[in-house]
Parts: structure tokens; sequence; C-alpha cells
């Protein structure tokens, strides 16, 4: 008998600046799913105004040395300027934004402006009977507004997945 | 000066530019244009083969026999696809290759149109990189950055897809040198502290070994050359990948042979035993390492290679320098000054003990020709003509690469990474267009040769004096043993039924056949062979059941190699037998 033998696993955000061309994002979500890597979220956006330069944002993990040979793949792409493992690099901000749909009439529909307030997340779309709520922050915040709106008339969440950067005056 | 010219014209003008001599390929709907500005031109020489994949490989045996990029021009969908295998194929061994393939007008692509294929899709990830060129106007640009990524840092294949209407429109062609931006800069060299630190670890070094690949022939001669003068400096002895033949000689009293599942005894023992692995342009691929756990388990590790990426993939490192081999060689000698090692009496001693094992030795046969004895002798009958050498894949490749000794790079070509049966042939039709005077010789076997058989007219039609020697056993003999040895002689669909008969073959393309069926025939075939001016095909029959040994089985360590003479038949752990 043969059995499979996981190894631990730790969990990285890694930045990556490329340019801004066809089909650098298959390039890189291909080179994970060909060498059997895993992407836990993943945001993209062209960051400069001539709109050459893309940022992505990789939620990612794995084994140490697996982490270790993902930022190498990434960096021995052509179109791919520069790779930061921020997790590697130290302290760093992340933050995601999330829209909540939430609908309801009286006491509930109350209490959900009311965490909502607590949250900091803001009302962007209101009819009698329902919110969209926009909120930013650490993806475990979001997970925490949107477990208290499963009692209240959760109807709908979007995720954008964490934009990240690290702390501190330097570029990373 | 500028002027307006056709896609198609600035692509040719690129090739010539980059001093491109031959092109490998194919015309269909989608490369007319090309295939027009190719009419006439006298600065170009085409290679029409027969299947795309000859013209992939045939581009790789003529890039990796003169150190230039191969440039491959296929059509649109099959064309394109037929010539995914040799792009992988180039991948993995890093040759650089520039795939120019046609695709459908820049309207009808994504309409499912006659022979489209997602090109730039499929190959996104057997490619270094790889282009969809939507303007004539960045053509010129596109070719010029495809050939620098093809040959600099870790050489590999690029493709550039052109629309059809992108050939036939028109842009702004100038003679002057190409603008544009430099993205792609490659490290090169090791930092001064990495080199100090490298000769303070081979002088301290009482048992160490150099471990060589395939990146010291792609970092040109000089690396070879380099390599020698380290090595006579320090005198550590060296082994070599399966790529990397050639680079240190063969008649040297230092070389231990190849090592890996099918190298020598003294290699794979230096290596297990070693406490310093010098390891230059290698990668440690599994058919080096053996099992994981067991591998060099007390020796410290230096790592030169141009690719960050092997360095710590299978095998962590003490020393990794991100660099080229030359550059980093140079480096390391220029610092090493005249250093004196340790003496490695001792272990120079333990060294030819492993020798005396004769890992390489095979049993006499009476009755029939040993595969091993016919390559010792082509390798005797040929060496004064230097000759230069491509296999196919399988037991017949491994025998060429254990008892063909090479003596410099480049004469040694053969699909290691990806081991693409069918490799052989288009390579060494390739090698001859880029050594016009050299005797080049495929080594095959009677299943691999049949992938790419269709590449015989090519020769014929070009006049190319490339041999074909087969050692005909009659089996896909590496499937056979492993099937002997891993699954009870359980021989699933391994026997090569319905062979044909090569001689006749070889007539019917206008070539040469000669068979071989006796021991007492094998050098005047040899020699008929080697003497005839023009392609020859030489069906050498041998032993049929004859294994390829030594072989590390998979799933063992380096010190449990299987001998000949050693009880082998029998079956493996389901651990062993999930291993490639």
């Amino acid at each position: 008998m043969m059995h499979m033998h996981p190894e631990a696993e730790e969990r990285h955000v890694l930045t990556v600046t490329v340019d801004n061309e066809a089909g650098i994002l298959a390039k890189i979500a291909g080179l994970f799913t060909a060498r059997g890597y895993n992407i836990d979220s993943l945001t993209v956006a062209d960051i400069t105004d001539n709109h050459e330069v893309s940022r992505i944002t990789i939620v990612t993990h794995g084994p140490p040395s697996q982490i270790d040979q993902i930022h190498a793949q990434l960096e021995r792409l052509v179109p791919v300027h520069k790779v930061v493992d921020l997790t590697e690099l130290g302290p760093h901000v992340a933050r995601e934004l999330a829209l909540v749909k939430v609908a309801g009439v009286g006491e509930k529909r109350v209490e959900a402006l009311r965490i909502a307030d607590v949250f900091r997340a803001r009302p962007v779309d209101t009819t009698t009977e329902s919110f969209i709520f926009e909120m930013t922050g650490a993806p475990d915040k979001i997970d925490s507004f949107v477990a208290l709106m499963r009692d209240l008339g959760l109807v709908e969440v979007g995720r954008t997945g964490i934009v990240a950067m690290a702390r501190g005056p330097e570029e990373a | 000066m500028s002027e307006e010219r056709s896609g198609a014209n600035i692509l040719v003008e690129s090739l010539v530019r980059q001093g491109v001599e031959f092109v490998f390929g194919y015309p269909g709907g989608a490369v007319l244009p090309i295939y027009d500005a190719l009419f006439g031109d006298e600065r170009l020489r085409h290679i029409l083969v027969r299947h795309e994949a000859g013209a992939g490989h045939a581009a790789e045996g003529y890039a990796r026999s003169t150190g230039k990029p191969g440039v491959v021009l296929v059509t649109s969908g099959p064309g394109a696809t037929n010539v995914v295998t040799a792009i992988a194929d180039a991948f993995l061994d890093s040759i650089p290759l520039i795939v120019i393939s046609g695709q459908v007008p820049t309207g009808l692509i994504g309409s499912d149109a006659f022979q489209e294929a997602d090109t730039v899709g499929i190959s996104r990830h057997c490619t270094k990189h790889n282009y969809l060129v939507k303007d004539p106007a960045d053509l010129a640009a596109v070719v010029d950055e495809a050939f620098q990524i093809a040959t600099t840092g870790r050489p590999g294949p690029v493709l550039i897809d052109i629309p059809k209407d992108v050939q036939i429109a028109s842009a702004a062609w100038s003679d002057a040198p190409i603008q544009r931006r430099q993205r792609y800069a490659p490290r090169t060299a090791g930092s001064a502290q990495e080199i100090a630190q490298a000769v303070e670890m081979i002088a301290a070094a009482k048992a160490p070994v150099f471990y060589t690949g395939g990146g010291v022939i792609n970092a040109g001669p000089r690396a070879s050359e380099l390599l020698r003068a380290l090595q006579a400096k320090t005198g550590a002895p060296v082994t070599s990948t399966l790529m990397g033949l050639g680079a240190f000689p063969a008649d040297h009293a230092d070389w231990l042979g190849m090592l890996g599942m099918h190298g020598t005894y003294e290699a794979n023992l230096a290596m297990n035993q070693s406490d310093l692995i010098i390891c230059v342009g290698a990668r440690f691929d599994d058919r080096v390492t053996g099992r994981l756990d067991a591998f060099a388990p007390n020796s410290k590790k230096i790592h030169i290679d141009i690719d960050r990426s092997s360095i710590n993939k299978i095998v962590r490192v003490d020393l990794p320098i991100v660099g080229d081999c030359a550059s980093v060689l140079d480096q390391i000698l220029t610092e090493w000054g005249s250093r004196k090692g340790q003496d490695l009496t001792a272990w120079k001693a333990r060294v030819d003990t492993w020798r005396e094992k004769k890992s390489l030795s095979f049993p006499a046969n009476a009755d029939a020709i040993m595969p091993q004895l016919a390559i010792q002798r082509l390798y005797e009958l040929t060496k004064d003509r230097d000759p230069v050498i491509s296999t196919e894949v399988g037991q017949h490749q491994m025998w060429a690469a254990q008892h063909f000794p090479f003596f410099s790079p480049n004469k040694w070509l053969t699909s290691g990474g990806l081991g693409t049966m069918g490799y052989g042939l288009p390579a060494a039709i390739g090698a001859q267009c880029g050594n016009p005077d050299s005797l080049v010789i495929d080594i095959a076997g009677d299943a691999s040769i049949q992938m790419n058989i269709q590449e015989l007219g090519t020769a014929t039609q070009y006049r190319l004096p490339v041999k074909v020697f087969i050692l005909n056993n009659e089996w896909m003999g590496m499937v056979r043993q492993w099937q002997e040895l891993t699954y009870e002689s359980r021989f699933s669909n391994s026997y090569s039924d319905s062979l044909p008969d090569f001689v006749k073959l070889a007539e019917a393309y206008g070539w040469k056949g000669i068979r071989i069926e006796d021991e007492s025939q094998l050098d005047a075939g040899i020699q008929a062979m080697i003497d005839h001016p023009g392609p020859v095909i030489v069906d050498c029959l041998v032993h049929k059941e004859s294994n390829c040994f030594p072989m590390i089985p998979s799933g063992a360590s380096h010190v449990d190699m299987i001998l000949y003479g050693d009880n082998v038949a029998g079956t493996m752990d389901d651990e062993a037998k999930a291993l490639v």
C-alpha cells in the first residue's frame, strides 16, 4: 500500500509587478496550476498612468521550500519586474474590500445597520428592505462581519481578495 | 533609411539581421506570406521537413551542435501543435529556439477558424517566453528581444505567433539599430563573497567531486576549458549528467563517467561518499539523485546555475551561486590563484576501488551482438572523424552515453529532460546542416526511429549524409527492461511487432541500407556506413534481451546499484513503482 505524505505549510502574501501585457495573468495563474502551487486569492490592476505596469497580489500557501520555488519561478518570467514576499519581509498592511448585501425589515434591519457602524461598513445602496454595505479591512475582520450578517438576512457577498504593502517609508 | 515593408518581409529581414542561416519549417495557409517573402531569398536556407516535430528537433540539433539558436517556421493550428513536443523538449534541455508560427488573421482569432489553435496559450508553459504580434510595426523589436531571451540567461525556446494579416500589412522598416526597452537582464556573475566562500570550501575538501551538466555546454566552449582548468588546479574527480557529456574529456584520469540512474558505480559512489559536491550547470534531476533522503548525505554542496529557480528546488545546497557557468568558473579560477587544495590521494584511492567494479562491463555472447559492443565498435571506427552523435530515447541512448566517450562539447545531442523518442533523426539532420563536413550519426533503437522516420526524406532532399545506426532488439527495450525488473516480466505492449525492413525502407528513400546480423559483420558494416558518401541506415540486429546496467532502480539510493550479474528480476513495492 502507498500513502501520500503531506508537509507542513505556511501562508504567504506576494506582490508581483509585471508588464501589463496580454496573457500575463494566464501565465502567472497557469504557472501555479502547472507546478501544483496554491492560489488563495489573487488581485490585479494596473498602477501606472500609461497602463504599462500592473501589480498583482497573490496569497498562497505551501511548504517553505515551495514558497521559495514560487518566488523563483515567478521571477523567471520575462514580463515580471519584481516579486516581493511580504510575509518574509516583515510587517505589512493587508486589506480587502467587500460588498455585503443584507435584506430584512424591522429589528433585524436596525441591528444590521448598528453592527455595520461598529465595523465601519458603509451602506452604498439602500432600499426599504435591503442594504449593500461596503467595507474594507483585514480579511478576518470581513469574515467576522459576514458571519454576523448571516443571522440578519445575508443575501450575497463579493470580496476582492487582499491588496498588501510593506509598512514603513520605503518601497518594498 | 526607413521604408515601408510587409510584416513578412520585416520578419525575414529581422532573421537575416540575427545571422540566421537555416530555417527548419513546413508551409501552410497561415504562413504563405512569409514563405513568399522567403522565395528566392539566398540569405536564408529553408529546410523543408516532413512533419513539424521534425522541424523542431532539427532546429534543436542545429542549436546544440553549433551553439547558435535554431529557427523553426510552421503554420497555424496543426503546424503549431505538432511542434509543441519539440518546444517542450527544448524547454527542459535549455536549447535556444525561435519558433515562428502563423496564426489566423487577427479578426478571426477566437472564432474557431480553419486551422486555428490558441498557440500562445498552448505553448505558454513550455516556452521561456512567447508573443502574439498584432502590429507589423512591433515585429522587428519582438524578433530582436526573442533572440536575446532565447540565447541569454538559461537558454530556451521562444515562440512568436504572427497572424496572417500582420504578415501582409506594412510598417516602417529601418536598417538602424533597434530601439527597444531592455527588460531582460539575467544575473551572470557570482558575488565576490560567494566566490571566496566557494574557493574556501573547495580548498578545504578532502573528498570533492565536480558534478557537471548541460549548463557547461550551454555556456559555450570556454566553460568546458575553464572546467578543465579548475579541475587541473583542484584535482577533484569529475562526473557529468547525460546533458553535460563532452564538457570534460572521457580519457582523463579523473573522469568518473556519467552519474545517475544508468551512471557508473564510481560516479555514483563518489557522489554518495564525497564531502563536497561542486555542481556546475546541473539541476539535481530525479534521474541523477535517486532516493533523495539518501543522496550524498554527508557532503556540502555548491550549486552554480544561471537559473535561480533550479537552486534548492530538489536538494538544499550550502552555497548557491547564480551565474553563467563560464563566468563563475572564471571567477573561481582567478580567486583560486596558486592555492593548494587538500591531498586527495586517499580519496582517489577510494574512487579507484569503485572503478575496480568495472560497472560498465557486460557479458560476452557467442550467438548475438551485444548492443554495448556495437557502440564500442562504432566509437573505435569513427573516433578519428570526431563525430557528432545524436540519439533517440531508451536503452540505446543510455548505452551510447555509457560506451561512446566524448572529448569536447557540442558533439552529443540527446533528449535528456523530456526524453522524446523520435528526437535523434531530425536532430542529426539539423546538426548536419550546421556541420556540413562532420560525420553525424543518430544512434537509434528500432522503436524510437519510427517516431520521426518520415524525416529520411528531408535528408535525401538536401543530400545530407547523416547516418542512422539502429540497435535493433525488436523491443521497446527500456520499457521491456522495467517490466522485467518491476512487473515480473509481464511485457505489456513493449514488443516491436511488424517492424519494417529497415534496409528496404532506406532504399525506398534513396538511402543506403546495411544490415548487420553477426558480430563478424560488425566492423565491415560500420566501415561501409562511414565510407558511403550519402545517408545510410544500419540495421544492427543485437541481443534481444540485454538490459541496461548499471542501474539505480526507482526508489533506491546511489549505493544500491544493480550491476550485471545481480539477480534482479521480480517486483517492487508501490512506493517505488510510483516513482517515474
